[in-house]
């Protein structure tokens, strides 16, 4: 068990190193990394200045030495648009981008594993099949056209929730949070919504395979004969099993949300760092790139590695090292 | 025997009125799309046809010389937005497909690779697949378009990078289990060379399979485009595909013209639907280990 | 006529595929009394194993029983819902699946599915006193260190100590009827001859009917007190275990005997039955057994009606060893 958690931390340090040798040699080969860290308008002598200042007339591996040292630091330069360490710039923006992947999940979650329970355990029904139906919608909408019709039903037609931003905050711990407030929470709703249906969709499908498969073993026709029925069957002898597979990917669609709220974010205005990092790209505000990219890799890590003791803790087999087959 | 097995599953696939439908809606929409010219009212993008006093027009409007009726109103440049949408088809079918096609073949060819030689280059390989297909999509063509800057070639290239990997995985997966069967041992047993074995006997049996994964994929392109367009990071707006229509439309629709942002939108879901649902039905039929 | 403990007349269980309908149980009649161990023998699409499913109400789409009565001490099972049907399952009749690696919940604790198959009958039991009685189940069915047992998940049982789980499972609440479908056929010989003993001990001690289901005629020697030949979808003959492998009726139970290892000179080959089991979906008119019989004739085209001599029941119009004793037709 130890022996597999140190495996498992391990490899997770080797993604997130390997990904800085190729944002760092990339960053190199595409050309003088001091154009991409200094302000356009700089002139010689101030690119000169700032070459020395980063480092950038030491030998690559030096330099990437402090690349790195500084990365771990939580040191990834300035902004050129915001004038502020990047590091803060995308601190401020963070919690709201991960509230809106959280609430996007729950709602992914709480719709899609009981629908596809349901669809798998009664597969011919007419529920199941519009279940079905409807998560081929889920997955073929794109996800931002969905959010402009969201917006212009429940927005501008409805009125019922508000289209922009995140309404009022309630700090906690310092941070800001919208799910406190009943604005705050209007405001919420819609985007994760929006952010959750492509999720919602494929959870559905995966859970609807795996019930299938679940339920035609012999252990579950055991439980049967044993007396076994109604939800007890369901969740505890088809629903723990059907889990196993299904939260691997789950944990990898949580991480897609992350990285999908770039979407979400712009469309409903959303002060994350998902439309922080398109607003960087297209005013060529490198540092905020680099740095939302190795933030990001470093999220996905995190809920990898969780997804990881979260299988080892529903699996028993994994669980005592003896996966026999 | 293989033609039979194609007719049960042609047969198959009838079996769903749905599927149909959607099936001849894919098979009319690029047809469309390549006949544009031929098919739209005007062509929105020469500038003789179009004027500002056209502007966002509601659908069903007569142009104001009379020399025509929008069916589905105007854009804010006095484009016909039904032929608008027909061009815009034509660009993000073609960039999809194209894409998909290109991913395919290279993702097809590194999968051969790594099966045939397995060891040393298929680890190498299959590294690089698990680590790029850890990350979603969107993310990846977010990096590529950041360094490379944008324009149509560098969309395509971002949609090729994000999709090579899946086709690798799949071809990896079904030339393994082929590759186990007794009529390779017996090519290579009468001397024939790897590449005409991979090619010749390995690669029809992956076909299948990497048909339900190119319909989906195509999709996939598609839908990354038009959200990389709605973002400004895609195409540049003298290829207006539908996502940039959608997206140009955006900043009108919170006032009461909405048409100019929702057809286009509509004219990509039926695409997209139309896509799945044959993808769907395919891959219920071929059964191939696919991940979702 | 005193009740026997499970007596089941005309039951038929039907399945509504696109192809048609496939009648994997047509008018089976069987009767098991209190202790007694009743073999249900035939090949595999004989329709033994639906039997067995349409006693515990188990039967899925799109199989269902469309006629017939199932009376468990005299109280009929047809028709019943299935919350009445989940009461009686577990508690009343227990089954026994074939394989033991596959019938555990592989994420639940050996406990955990011991101790709720007593409280989902019994809420007043309390968890101590199930526990209690898990562990004395297992104690029973000869499991070494049944405490540790109880904590453990299924993998890390071998498959002889899974199935002797299965069976204190199924002896958990005292049934007064116990299914096993091929209990021992996944086991390896000297796990079968325990497992075997076993059974027949449990139920000479608790009273326990117990229908066998098994393809394997030697097993079914071994344990069963009444055998049962099974032949797409009926019995086609019945009788004390002695009597039906001495003096079969039936050409079908006679092929089965004659292809049996025992008795047989060393390095003959063994006998087989020719052709094979018909498709359910098509079974031919008259006697199913007919293309398959040495002795079939013209009146084969009829179905046989059931004939009774001494000691067994059997349905067929040129029976072997008919000289011994007046056949009887049933009306």
């Amino acid at each position: 068990m130890t022996e597999y958690l140190i495996r498992r931390i391990l490899t997770a340090a080797m993604i997130i190193l390997a990904m800085m040798v190729i944002v760092f040699f990339g960053l190199n080969l595409i050309g003088d990394p001091v154009y991409l860290l200094v302000d356009p308008s700089a002139n010689q002598a101030q690119i000169e200045e700032a070459r020395r200042h980063l480092g950038l007339d030491q030998p690559i591996w030096t330099q990437f030495w402090i690349f790195v040292s500084n990365a771990l630091h939580g040191d990834f330069g300035h902004s050129f648009v915001f004038n502020r360490p990047v590091f803060d710039v995308i601190m401020e923006r963070l919690p709201a981008t991960l509230e809106l992947a959280a609430a996007a999940f729950v709602i992914a979650l709480s719709v899609g594993l009981p629908a596809g329970l349901y669809a798998g355990l009664r597969p011919k029904s007419y529920l199941s099949r519009l279940i079905m139906g409807g998560s081929i919608f889920g997955f073929s909408l794109p996800s931002f056209w969905v959010g402009i019709v969201f917006i212009l039903v429940f927005s501008v037609t409805l009125g019922w929730f508000p289209a922009t931003g995140r309404g009022d905050t309630v700090s906690v711990f310092g941070i800001q949070w919208s799910f406190l407030t009943w604005d705050g929470l209007s405001h919420l709703f819609l985007p994760a919504l929006n952010l959750s249906l492509t999720k919602m969709a494929i959870i559905t499908r995966l859970t609807r395979a795996g019930t299938v498969e679940v339920a035609s073993q012999d252990y579950v026709k055991f439980a049967r004969a044993k007396g076994v029925r109604g939800p007890r069957l369901y969740i505890k002898h088809i629903g723990k099993n059907v889990m196993i597979p299904v939260v691997t990917v789950i944990g990898i669609e949580l991480g897609h949300l992350i990285a999908y709220s770039v979407v979400t974010e712009t469309i409903f205005a959303w002060p994350g760092i998902g439309r922080l990092i398109i607003t960087s790209i297209l005013s060529l505000d490198r540092p905020v790139v680099v740095a939302y990219l190795m933030m990001v890799t470093l999220l996905f890590v995190v809920i990898n590695l969780v997804v990881d003791l979260l299988y080892v803790a529903l699996d028993p087999r994994i669980r005592l090292g003896s996966v026999q087959d | 025997m293989f033609s039979l097995q194609l007719r049960d599953r042609g047969a198959q696939f009838a079996r769903s009125p749905v599927a149909v439908l959607a099936l001849i809606v894919l098979i009319l929409l690029p047809l469309v799309a390549l006949f544009a010219p031929l098919i739209a009212p005007q062509n929105p993008y020469d500038l003789s046809q179009v004027t500002i006093f056209n502007g966002r027009l509601p659908p069903g409007t007569e142009a104001f010389d009379g020399s025509m009726t929008y069916l589905l109103g105007t854009d804010e440049a006095g484009r016909d937005l039904l032929s608008a949408i027909i061009y815009g088809l034509r660009i993000s079918i073609g960039i999809g497909l194209s894409s998909a096609l290109i991913g395919a073949l290279i993702g097809a060819s590194f999968g051969l690779l790594a099966a045939y030689h397995g060891k040393r280059v298929d680890q190498a390989i299959m590294r690089i697949v698990d680590l790029q297909l850890s990350f979603p999509a969107i993310l990846i063509a977010l990096v590529l378009l950041a360094t490379l800057g944008s324009g149509i070639d560098k969309v395509l290239i971002a949609l090729i990078a994000v999709q090579w990997a899946y086709y690798a995985r799949t071809v990896r997966s079904v030339a393994l289990s082929e590759m186990a069967k007794d009529y390779v041992a017996a090519a290579r047993s009468q001397g024939l060379g790897a590449a005409r074995i991979m090619f010749r006997h390995i690669l029809p049996n992956c076909l299948p399979p990497l048909l339900v994964i190119l319909t989906i994929q195509t999709a996939h392109a598609i839908t990354l485009e038009a959200t990389l367009s709605f973002l400004g990071l895609g195409l540049p707006p003298t290829e207006p595909s539908l996502g940039l229509l959608i997206a140009n439309g955006f900043e009108f629709m919170l006032g009461s013209e909405y048409w100019i942002s929702i057809y286009p939108g509509l004219a990509l879901l039926i695409l997209l639907l139309a896509i799945n649902i044959v993808g769907d039905r395919l891959r219920d039929i071929f059964n191939p280990k696919l991940e979702a | 006529m005193t009740r026997e403990l499970l007596e089941i007349s005309g039951l038929k269980t039907h399945f509504f595929t696109r192809g048609g309908v496939a009648r994997a149980v047509d008018g089976l009649d069987l009767q098991v009394g209190r202790g007694q161990i009743v073999a249900l023998v035939g090949e595999s699409g004989s329709g033994k194993t639906v039997a067995g499913f349409s006693i515990l109400g188990l039967v899925s789409a799109p199989g269902r029983i469309t006629e017939g009565r199932i009376l468990l001490n005299g109280q009929d099972l047809v028709g019943k819902s299935d919350a009445e049907m989940a009461r009686i399952r577990g508690d009343r009749i227990a089954m026994i699946f074939q394989d033991p690696m596959m019938t555990l919940n592989p994420v639940l604790r050996i406990d955990d599915q011991m101790i709720e198959t007593i409280r989902i009958h019994d809420r007043k039991v309390s968890k101590v006193e199930a526990r209690r009685r898990a562990l004395e189940a297992l104690r029973e069915v000869g499991i070494p260190a049944p405490e540790a047992r109880l904590r453990n998940y299924p993998h890390e049982l071998s498959g002889g100590m899974r199935q002797r789980v299965a069976i204190a499972i199924a002896l958990l609440n005292k049934p007064d009827l116990i299914i096993a479908d091929e209990p021992t056929t996944a086991l390896d010989v000297t796990i079968q001859a325990q497992i075997l003993y076993l059974i027949r001990k449990l139920c000479e001690e608790h009273g326990t009917g117990f229908i066998w289901i098994t393809h394997d005629l030697g097993v079914a020697a071994e344990i069963a007190n009444r055998i049962a030949v099974m032949y797409a979808g009926r019995i086609v003959e019945e009788g004390p275990t002695d009597a039906v492998l001495d003096r079969p009726h039936h050409p079908y139970t006679e092929g089965l005997i004659r292809s049996l290892p025992e008795g047989q000179p060393r390095g003959a080959a063994l006998f087989q039955i020719p052709g094979m089991t018909p498709s359910l979906l098509n079974l031919p008119e008259g006697c199913p057994f007919r293309p398959r019989c040495h002795r079939a004739s013209e009146a084969c085209r009829a179905m046989p009606p059931e004939r009774v001599s001494a000691e067994t029941r059997f349905r067929c119009f040129h029976p072997a060893n008919a000289a011994e004793g007046a056949l009887h037709e049933l009306s």
